[in-house]
């Protein structure tokens, strides 16, 4: 039973291992994939688990809580995992259609792998100390990955993107140090319990030094500048990755550690977020309208939307936390949908800049469709998953009064849908500035994108299962209660 | 470096150093010392080696390329962390058993992977930044 | 002693702030350094000085006595060991930007490569541009 719970590390790890103990390439392919396939399969079974009985936790080394580290799963963790785990299959289609030999070489499935293995363990751990060893784990597997193959954009976004992620690991590390000298513990539902006895005014600068040290790696308003800066650099099938799932740690740490730790003075607290859920919306979509590079203005949609899940985390009610989690998993579908699809045409028309794009809508019809899908999705449209997303938090936030939010939301979903139709306009509908004889698109590179546009459909059309998970989550989430017996209460 | 004092304490000092490396993993075991340090000094033999004698004499002494020594180490450290599996205890519960009178146990086999894996990541850093430093100038000219 | 502990982490905060705050990347490392051993220091400070705080006590009672707590030290050594390695990746990254970029000054390096003129929704002004 505890093992189910290290499956979703142990198989990434696993597999990352042999991608560099073997050196032939048609294995490390096929490892990858079957890798992949692996995680998902123990994620869906995790999820089935947690479902089923509760909470899960496990004690590594068995030593017990809280002095040993506790790998724990709820809702919230386990939904994680799987969308991981989607959003990880998809990427290894895409890159075994792709097949970028020197690449692949190099050791992209191991750092995929690794990459995932990280990810994973900041979704599972219980403990505060170890969440930052699981951020670094991820980090540097995405440094390698960020200037995999040394081509100068890609040197450059990586300067930056080390950078910025290095300030975001002392400051984590700085507010750990802090939290633990305040309470004397680090394991989360320990730290829970004890919490309560901080000065508030302490209590309430460790959260914003928590704030910043996430965000950052989240990037919200106003630690955002990075993202578009590093992501457009790196072929598809790694920042299709780093957009799906490295933000999306950032925002569970919050989620995490704002629903959980730092609940004693909301009303400063969760205030703060609900302004950088704004501010980030706002010129998140805005900058994005001004962009004419697919890749950086997806960038900028991506930090935009990033807003959507604070502001659920701001409100603090269950519909809108279960609104912020379901938020979160369909967004990593979706930006991944997009991204990966950016790199089709980038193949299709040697080019993402937007002015020098066009009449893809006449020789490839149906990949303007498969646009259209994660597009609309991201904009908000019904009948698609982003609908109902952005309907729950929407509804969230005309419950809890909160009305000036809940405009930005509405109006930042208009102008994505008219950056999005932009988009549309620019690649698709227009005649293309130079001629340029259509290419066959590989189906290989087709099938992914075609398999998270439908997965958005299909998860709009039939949202009722996910949103109750969802709400689930939430459920949790706002009674820690639940978390800190599961952590504590297996060893005593 | 082409003198003669280095190129021959060199050869003296490094199996010095390799021994001492493993010296100081085994002490990991119940005193100050582990797998990271002794890997250290390991690195410290390469390097001074390389440093002597050129990197192509270096690579000749490694059975591995570095990075595939990284893959086994994490093997190593991986098996050691799935042992408790067949004991039906948590992951990386620490199983200790009897050699010969010496007690061994997981924690002991995890070490040497972490030694083998801190040697090939920092070797392999090492030996990459000298390769560029060796083409840099060729390059420029 | 916690009292000068907390001006030792202040002033190598700071020499570390004004370190990453240059333009050049080699300063920012050097920054990073720093202002990495600020931070392990105030674990340490954090985590209390001094032997007189037993981390276990046993079920009866009695105080493990003379050991100090274990966990900050532990704590700092994961972080300098995680520091190190991210410091050798940035040498490594840095000497292969200099080799590639040609420079280590960060402001030197553009955000993007390629200038994108934003497409605009009116026809006109396309037309203008393209």
């Amino acid at each position: 039973m505890s093992w189910l719970l290290v499956l979703p590390l142990l198989i990434p790890l696993t597999t990352g291992i042999l991608c560099l103990v073997v050196a032939s390439r048609p294995a490390q392919r096929v490892l990858g994939l079957v890798g992949a396939l692996g995680l998902l399969a123990a994620a869906i079974t995790l999820l089935v688990q947690v479902n089923q009985r509760g909470i899960q936790a496990v004690q590594v080394g068995n030593w017990p809580a809280p002095f040993g580290i506790t790998f724990v799963a709820d809702h919230l963790s386990a939904l994680m995992v799987l969308i991981t785990g989607v959003v990880a299959m998809v990427v290894a289609l895409y890159a075994l259609a792709e097949g970028d030999q020197p690449r692949e070489q190099l050791g992209y499935y191991a750092l995929c792998h690794f990459l995932l293995f990280g990810v994973n363990g900041a979704f599972l751990t219980g403990d505060l100390f170890n969440l930052y060893v699981w951020f670094e784990v991820l980090l540097l597997s995405s440094f390698v990955l960020m200037i995999l193959g040394g081509s100068k954009a890609q040197l450059m976004g990586g300067v930056k993107y080390f950078a910025v992620s290095l300030l975001s690991s002392i400051l984590f590390l700085v507010a750990v140090g802090l939290l633990y000298g305040a309470t004397g513990a680090l394991n989360m539902a320990d730290l829970a319990t004890r919490v309560g006895s901080v000065a508030p005014g302490l209590l309430s600068a460790l959260a914003m030094l928590f704030l910043g040290a996430f965000g950052l790696k989240a990037a919200v308003f106003p630690f955002f500048f990075w993202l578009p800066a590093s992501y457009p650099a790196p072929p598809v099938m790694i920042s299709a990755l780093f957009a799906g799932l490295l933000t999306k740690v950032g925002v569970y740490a919050l989620i995490r550690v704002f629903t959980l730790l730092f609940t004693q003075d909301t009303a400063f607290t969760h205030t703060v977020l609900l302004w950088v859920a704004g501010l980030t919306l706002l010129l998140g979509v805005l900058l994005a309208l001004a962009q004419g590079e697919l890749k950086r203005l997806l960038s900028f949609q991506l930090v935009s939307h990033i807003g959507y899940m604070l502001m659920g985390l701001g409100i603090l009610s269950p519909l809108a936390l279960a609104g912020s989690v379901f938020y979160a998993l369909n967004h990593m579908i979706v930006i991944a949908a997009l991204f990966l699809l950016a790199g089709l045409l980038q193949r299709l028309q040697g080019t993402t800049v937007l002015v020098r794009m066009g009449g893809l809508y006449q020789s490839h019809p149906w990949l303007a469709v498969l646009f259209l899908l994660p597009a609309f999705s991201l904009a908000g449209l019904p009948p698609f998953s982003g609908f109902w997303a952005k309907f729950t938090l929407v509804a969230a936030g005309l419950q809890a009064g909160q009305y000036a939010i809940v405009t930005v939301a509405l109006l930042v979903g208009l102008l994505t849908l008219l950056s999005m139709g932009l988009v549309f306009a620019e690649a698709f509908w227009k005649n293309p500035p130079k001629p340029f004889s259509p290419s066959a698109t590989p189906p290989g590179l087709v099938l992914p994108v075609a398999l998270l546009a439908l997965l958005t459909l299909g998860i709009g059309l039939w949202a009722e299962p996910l949103l109750g998970l969802s709400q689930a989550a939430a459920q949790e989430l706002l009674e820690p209660s639940r978390y800190i017996e599961a952590v504590l209460g297996v060893s005593r | 470096m082409n003198t003669l004092i280095l190129k021959t304490t060199s050869r003296f000092l490094f199996t010095l150093l390799l021994l001492l490396s493993v010296f100081l993993l085994l002490r990991g075991h119940n005193e100050p010392g582990g797998g990271f340090i002794g890997a250290l000094v390991a690195v410290g033999a390469y390097a001074l080696f390389a440093l002597a004698h050129g990197l192509s004499a270096a690579r000749k002494l490694l059975p591995l390329p570095p990075l595939r020594l990284v893959g086994w180490g994490l093997l190593v450290a991986l098996v050691s962390a799935l042992v408790a599996f067949f004991l039906d205890k948590p992951l990386m519960t620490g199983v200790w058993f009897s050699l010969f009178g010496v007690k061994i146990g997981t924690p002991v086999i995890f070490d040497i992977g972490v030694y083998l894996t801190v040697f090939g990541a920092l070797l392999s850093a090492i030996f990459g930044l000298e390769e560029t430093a060796d083409r840099t100038p060729e390059e420029a000219s | 002693m916690e009292i000068w502990m907390a001006f030792l982490v202040g002033g190598l905060t700071a020499v570390g702030v004004y370190l990453m705050l240059r333009p050049h990347l080699i300063q920012f490392l050097i920054g990073f350094l720093v202002l990495g051993n600020a931070a392990n220091l105030l674990i340490f400070t954090a985590g209390r000085l001094g032997s007189s705080f037993p981390p276990l006590v046993q079920p009866s009672g009695t105080v493990l006595e003379p050991i100090a707590n274990p966990l900050p030290q532990a704590l700092i050594l994961t972080a300098i060991v995680i520091g190190f390695a991210l410091a050798a990746f940035g040498i490594v990254l840095f000497f292969r930007a200099q080799a590639v970029l040609h420079t280590l000054n960060a402001e030197a390096m553009p955000e993007t490569l390629e200038a994108a003129p934003a497409p605009s929704p009116v026809d006109e002004v396309r037309e203008e541009r393209t």
